[in-house]
């Protein structure tokens, strides 16, 4: 277990891990949406010269059904190297694989083998006895352990969401990580400002508001989350929230500069209830406290009633539905998905305060249905939804589905079933790289995590 | 001989990334200063003197109660077990918090210096002081006496080695370099336990 050098996959700066080797294989994880049979982790070969290449390398079944798998993490990251308290000779070896509806947390084993194996399951019972949490979400390799934030309450109660904190040798839930929680109720992802001992966390909304699909009075009543959450990650307590507005809807997916001098990052919205509009929001420290501020804004686009899913046809509109982005590992690149329009775009975001847009690219969408380069017939539904960046920012992966429930929604005749790849420089997809349909076994593919780490993996002590 | 062993091993944690120097290369490279660098290598080495030096306290005031075989038998036991465990135990020193004032940054390597046993390493140097007959005055200044010595081994060789990174190798060294101290500290822990009871 441990090593006489550090992991190699451990790099003390952002600048040494974009000089990282190309990742080999890819971890997606894919769910039944009907929990007939065992969620799994597909193990995608992304090895260019690999006679193998965009195909299923390795696939392991989970033990039981129903769990609804959607993020997940390391064991270990570069944050080993961190030097208030370095342990650099542990291995990044285990996936920490939390099931989104069960909250049964997965312990997976990736060591010199394609199909990861199961090594450990921590039951709902425990999760909800040691921390008072329920659904399991986005695992972080931090300074005290293993972060897993959760949507849910437990015990009888819907909420509030929060961290909870796993041991990271054993796997055992230690607790609950809030001391004081504030105002915070309603959670979804978190990450931080390592060196600044500052936690930021998002909101989406509680089992309730979301396991049985979007509800629309709460939409429209604007009941979904819209605030941003800064904490101290030392003292474990509240310290600011920032209101993003209530029309605002749901800001999730959080990506902080990876750099550890700068106290900026980025957020994105899902909807306006205003206009259906996407945005993407920057926060940033200024004047001794948090402040955010609106940087990119999608508009909704104007569709035939008909051609649109019962729960649009009022609005006459496809929403863009901001629900995944994703910042390279060296703070210049910014991927927005659109799950809605079916539209990835990229942009320059050297200048954090103005993003430029560089490139776009059209495939799956609710009314377009594109369709991929490398089967240009074959129409998709489903859009860009989960975006992971290699840590050398030259590759772009996809996954199209977002959360079974809301897929159905959004996507009544079948979300099926994708994954894409884009060649960042040439902005453009790979006709090499198209695992699709029956690749996936009848589950819909979720969070892709690379070999070694990617862009949402790791947070660096040094610059 | 004795001044030799208690400076190598002032070396010796000196060059541990864990004992501080790579806690003063990260916050000379958050403010890209390095003037904080070297404000944090004194406040590093205070709370390592702190950890030895109670070591050497404790030593002495022991020592004046029992006689030089016991104090050595008793150490050394100590000594191999606390090593055998840093061997066998997967466990890391925790710390969360990187942003430190120069007094929270010397508590920090004082626990630090603690939990990797930084004093114990110098039970053999310690106990022989009383197991050579001295006076138990002459054994307390003689234990502070050898706790400042490597406490000065240990400043100068991290001050240098954080200076050498910081200004000219940088830190991709750290993942070929970075060899895994502890395993080797804790053999020395048994060493050093060993030795101790050598002297018994």
């Amino acid at each position: 277990m441990t090593l006489w050098t550090p992991d190699p996959t451990f790099y003390p700066s952002p600048r040494d891990a974009a000089q990282a080797p190309p990742e080999k294989l890819a971890y997606v994880a894919a769910f039944d949406r009907a929990a007939q049979r065992p969620d799994a982790l597909a193990v995608i070969d992304t090895d260019p010269d690999s006679p193998g290449y965009g195909t299923v390398a390795g696939w392991t079944d989970l033990p039981n059904t129903g769990d609804e798998l959607h993020h997940f993490g390391w064991n270990a990251c570069s944050s080993a190297l961190c030097p208030n308290a370095p342990h650099p000779h542990v291995e990044r070896r285990y996936l920490v694989v939390p099931g989104l509806r069960s909250s049964r947390i997965h312990i997976y084993d990736t060591k010199d083998r394609v199909s990861p194996e199961l090594v450990k399951v921590v039951e709902p019972e425990t999760l909800a006895h040691r921390a008072g949490y329920s659904r399991p979400h986005t695992v972080h390799c931090g300074p005290e352990g293993l972060y897993v934030s959760a949507l849910g309450g437990a015990n009888g109660h819907d909420g509030p969401g929060g961290i909870a904190v796993l041991d990271h040798n054993t796997f055992e839930v230690t607790g609950q990580w809030e001391l004081d929680r504030g105002p915070q109720y309603l959670a979804y992802d978190f990450w931080w400002h390592i060196n600044h001992d500052v936690l930021v966390s998002s909101e989406w909304g509680t089992p309730s508001m979301i396991e049985d699909g979007i509800v629309g009075e709460l939409l429209l009543g604007r009941k979904y989350g819209h605030k941003l959450h800064f904490w101290d990650l030392r003292k474990r307590t509240h310290v600011q929230e920032v209101d993003l507005g209530d029309q605002h809807q749901m800001p999730l997916e959080l990506r902080p500069a990876h750099d550890p001098t700068r106290l900026y990052g980025f957020v994105g919205v899902a909807v306006s209830v205003e206009d259906l509009s996407a945005s993407v929001w920057l926060w940033f420290h200024e004047d001794g406290g948090w402040q955010v501020r609106k940087v990119i804004s999608i508009p909704a686009e104007p569709a035939d009633a008909a051609g649109l899913p019962p729960l649009l046809q009022p609005f006459g509109a496809v929403p863009p539905l901001v629900t995944d982005i994703a910042l390279s590992v060296d703070d210049q690149r910014l991927y927005v998905s659109c799950w809605g329009t079916g539209e990835i775009k990229q942009y320059d975001v050297s200048d954090p305060y103005r993003p430029v847009e560089l490139g776009s690219l059209r495939i799956g969408g609710i009314v377009g249905e594109i369709p991929h380069p490398a089967e240009p017939v074959l129409p998709l539904r489903g859009g860009p939804q989960m975006v992971e960046v290699s840590r050398d920012g030259r590759r772009v992966y996809l996954t199209n589905s977002l959360y079974g429930a809301w897929d159905d929604q959004f996507y009544p005749d079948g979300v099926g079933a994708w994954m894409a790849k884009i060649d960042a420089d040439a902005f453009a997809f790979d006709t090499r790289f198209f695992p699709h349909g029956e690749d996936f076994r009848g589950l819909r593919p979720h969070q892709v995590r690379l070999q070694g780490g990617d862009a949402s993996s790791d947070s660096y002590c040094f610059p | 001989m004795t001044v030799t062993a208690v400076v190598l091993l002032g070396a010796f944690h000196g060059l541990n990334p864990a004992m501080g120097w790579l806690f003063a290369v990260a916050r000379g490279l958050q403010e890209r200063s390095r003037d904080r660098l070297l404000q944090s290598i004194p406040a590093i080495a205070l709370g390592h003197l702190g950890s030895v030096a109670l070591v050497a306290l404790v030593v002495a005031v022991t020592g004046s109660l029992v006689t030089g075989a016991v104090l050595s038998i008793g150490g050394g036991v100590a000594l191999v077990a606390f090593g055998l465990w840093r061997l066998l135990s997967t466990r890391h020193f925790r710390w969360v918090g990187m942003r430190l004032s120069l007094w929270q940054l010397a508590g920090w390597s004082f626990l630090m210096s603690s939990a990797h046993g930084a004093g114990l390493m110098l039970l053999p140097v310690l106990t022989g002081l009383h197991v050579e007959g001295g006076h138990a005055g002459h054994a307390m200044s003689g234990g502070l006496g050898v706790a400042a010595l490597h406490t000065l081994a240990m400043f100068l060789v991290a001050g240098a080695v954080a200076l050498i990174v910081y200004e000219i190798a940088g830190l991709s060294v750290l993942r070929r370099a970075w060899f895994n101290v502890d395993r080797m500290w804790a053999v020395a822990l048994v060493a050093a336990g060993i030795i101790t009871l050598l002297q018994a």
